[in-house]
């Protein structure tokens, strides 16, 4: 799916139009505070950072291990900038997005002598820094007990988003938004140039993309965009956040997305995020359903994990390029054409 | 035409056998070396050594391409051909020598900066982008070239708008010198070698390149594909005046194709000249042509 030609231009905007059209019409249908709080909210807001990390991942090809810290710094650095300059929430928003970037380029300067597994384990160091820093300094919570903040009402122009179906609508438009920024930016130029060091970073460099600049920018725009979905994981899904909610399980959870959605696609997080946010739910109504409710929450973590671990693998060893190609392959497959899968470069 | 690079390997085993030695001294030919006497060269290697750990790639070797001609670089399977236009792309620094770029002399060849410098290369074993279209691939020839921001990129402003059209127009018109309109939108992993070879010489060229360095351009393709790729090898040595310099086991076609022959075993430059002096050096004949049958036309 890393080929933009690949779709015809009106099926590409087909989806994005439609996805967006269910979302604005039908959840106001179901009325359930439920729905938002803890299916859609979480949903908008992993997609986004799903997306995020598909930009340095799946388009880049720079494997990061550190994402709930750029979720984490968008948090905190939209908190501390509402509460100490107080800024218009959008203005903040950019703002917190903005510091994430570059934090994320100071992170990503390994990238420019590292590769692979040894590019993971420096990501990891964004990981165990931030946490530890947001736990260690008092400052950055306002001294509150171990970390945790409370994220301040949201408001535009005077218009407050305080209901669920609010936040739900502010924080669809924001992913909108970003997501429409992320899939122009993978067709210009710039995104182009990604593609390239991603796929034969030594051709990239003879024929003259810049490389150094390309993963500097993947990292700055990259983790933008996870900031900001940081921001509206905190500010507008769970209110209170503590740096332990930002750890490694969510740094992989994001990774897990964007695995299972597949490499290389904007539209692939919402589905890998679709499925995170919904398995721990499905298995807990099927386990109250079938076995009446016998199982226990540990061991509901459990089956839950060993669920994802058993897609994640199924995913890497049967498509690669996740459920954003399985789904495409479905109606063209019925229509008798098999589209050939696409570089093994992401994997 | 004779494909002779496997005969090639197992004539130089033999005459290891015969006990030649491998490290013979310089040529005939390659004295007499600047046959078009007064034509420049603005590419060059000096001196140029390369050696990985026990094993010489390059050897002292002095070589210059003059100005829109086209030399082939040939020798046995580990003579050190690949290894020189790693040299002067920068991809291998040298242990001593210098790379020449244009009256400028470089002990590192300056990667980043040879494609505004007019340098373009193929690779032996395809450098493509895997998971981009045929489009994207050519239009990659040209990044080097653009100065719009992101910005005006996302946008489609400014400097982005004149680029975007540019962009298009050259990959166009590569695409239709090497016919490859029909793979427009493909993904070029999933395409035939011969096609990806041919790819991969279109975005070579698309930025018409002063200097155009082809690693075995046509190893591997069926005889259409060769006819083809040859037709377009001289056309953009006329259509550009590039310098070209070519990598190439298929005897035949180097000796119609090239203005200049290089010959090199075991990393030293061991003849050099036009193609009926090389074929007449006796260190070459031992060393390379001296296969049964070199000279015919099968
Ligand atoms: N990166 C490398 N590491 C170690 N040895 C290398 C490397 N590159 C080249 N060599 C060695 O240098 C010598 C010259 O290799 P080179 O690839 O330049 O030969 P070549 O003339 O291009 O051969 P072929 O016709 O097989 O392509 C060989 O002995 C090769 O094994
Ligand atoms: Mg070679």
């Amino acid at each position: 799916m890393s080929s933009p030609a690949s779709l015809p231009a009106a099926a590409r905007w087909l989806f994005p139009v439609l996805a967006i059209a269910v979302a604005v019409v039908a959840p106001p249908l179901m009325n359930s505070d439920y729905l938002y709080e803890a299916i859609l909210l979480p949903f908008l807001a992993l997609s986004l950072a799903g997306v995020g990390l598909n930009v340095l991942m799946g388009y880049t090809g720079q494997l990061s291990l550190g994402s709930a810290a750029f979720l984490a710094i968008g948090a905190y650095a939209a908190f501390n900038i509402n509460l100490r300059v107080g800024l218009p929430l959008p203005v903040t928003i950019v703002a917190a997005g903005i510091i994430a970037a570059l934090v994320g380029v100071v992170f990503g300067l390994p990238s420019l002598r590292l590769r692979g597994y040894y590019l993971a384990v420096s990501t990891l160091a964004a990981q165990f820094f931030v946490q530890w820093a947001l736990t260690r300094f008092p400052w950055f919570s306002n001294d509150s007990n171990s970390g945790v903040i409370d994220a301040p009402t949201l408001s535009v122009a005077g218009i407050h988003f305080v209901t669920p179906l609010g936040r739900y609508y502010f924080t669809l438009t924001i992913v909108a938004l970003l997501t429409a920024l992320s899939a122009r930016l993978v067709t210009v130029k710039t995104g182009r140039d990604l593609m390239a060091v991603r796929d034969h970073e030594t051709a990239a460099k003879i024929i003259g993309v810049p490389v150094l600049k390309a993963k500097l920018v993947a990292f700055a725009y990259s983790s933008f965009v996870i900031g900001v979905a940081g921001v509206l994981w905190a500010f507008a899904y769970l209110r209170t956040v503590e740096p332990d909610g930002f750890n490694l399980d969510r740094s992989f959870q994001i990774l897990f997305i964007t695995i299972i959605g597949g490499l290389s696609t904007i539209r692939g997080a919402f589905f890998g995020a679709a499925i995170i946010v919904a398995l721990p739910l499905l298995l807990a109504r099927a386990s109250s359903g079938l076995a009446g409710g016998a199982l226990d929450s540990g061991s509901l973590d459990m089956i839950q994990r060993i669920v994802i671990g058993v897609l994640i693998i199924g995913f890497l060893i049967a498509e690669p390029d996740g459920l954003a190609a399985l789904i495409q392959r479905a109606p063209n497959g019925l229509a008798g054409r098999v589209r050939p899968r696409s570089s093994p470069a992401t994997r | 035409m004779s494909t002779l690079a496997r005969t090639a390997v197992s004539y130089r085993g033999a005459a290891e056998g015969d006990s030649l030695s491998p490290a013979r001294p310089g040529s005939r030919a390659s004295s007499g070396a600047q046959g078009d006497g007064a034509k420049s060269a603005s590419l060059a290697l000096e001196g140029v050594s390369l050696s990985f750990g026990g094993v010489a790639a390059l050897r002292d070797v002095d070589l210059a391409f003059a100005d829109g001609s086209i030399t082939a670089v040939i020798g046995p399977n580990g003579a050190g051909k690949t290894s020189l236009i790693n040299v002067i792309t920068g991809v291998y620094t040298p242990d001593r020598g210098r790379v020449v770029i244009k009256g400028r002399s470089y002990s590192r060849s300056p990667t980043s900066r040879l494609a505004s410098l007019g340098v373009a290369r193929t690779f032996q074993n395809l450098g493509l982008f895997k998971g981009l279209s045929t489009f994207d691939n050519i239009a990659l020839g040209l990044s080097f070239a653009a100065r719009s921001t992101i910005v005006e990129q996302a946008l489609g402003v400014g400097r982005a708008r004149a680029e975007v059209a540019r962009t298009r127009r050259k990959t166009d018109e590569a695409l239709e010198h090497l016919h490859l309109e029909s793979y427009r939108d493909r993904l070029v992993g999933s395409l035939p070698y011969g096609v990806q070879k041919r790819i991969e010489l279109a975005r070579a060229s698309v930025a018409e390149p002063h200097f155009l360095l082809l690693d075995e351009p046509l190893a591997g393709m069926t005889m259409d594909d060769k006819v083809e790729m040859t037709a377009f090898i001289r056309s953009v040595r006329s259509r550009l005046g590039a310098t070209i310099v070519l990598i190439e086991h298929d005897i035949g076609l180097v000796m119609s194709l090239s203005d200049r022959v290089a010959v090199f075993d075991y990393g030293r430059k061991i003849a050099e000249g036009t193609p009926a002096e090389v074929q007449a050096d006796q260190a070459v004949i031992d060393a390379y042509l001296g296969v049964p049958h070199a000279d015919e036309e099968a």
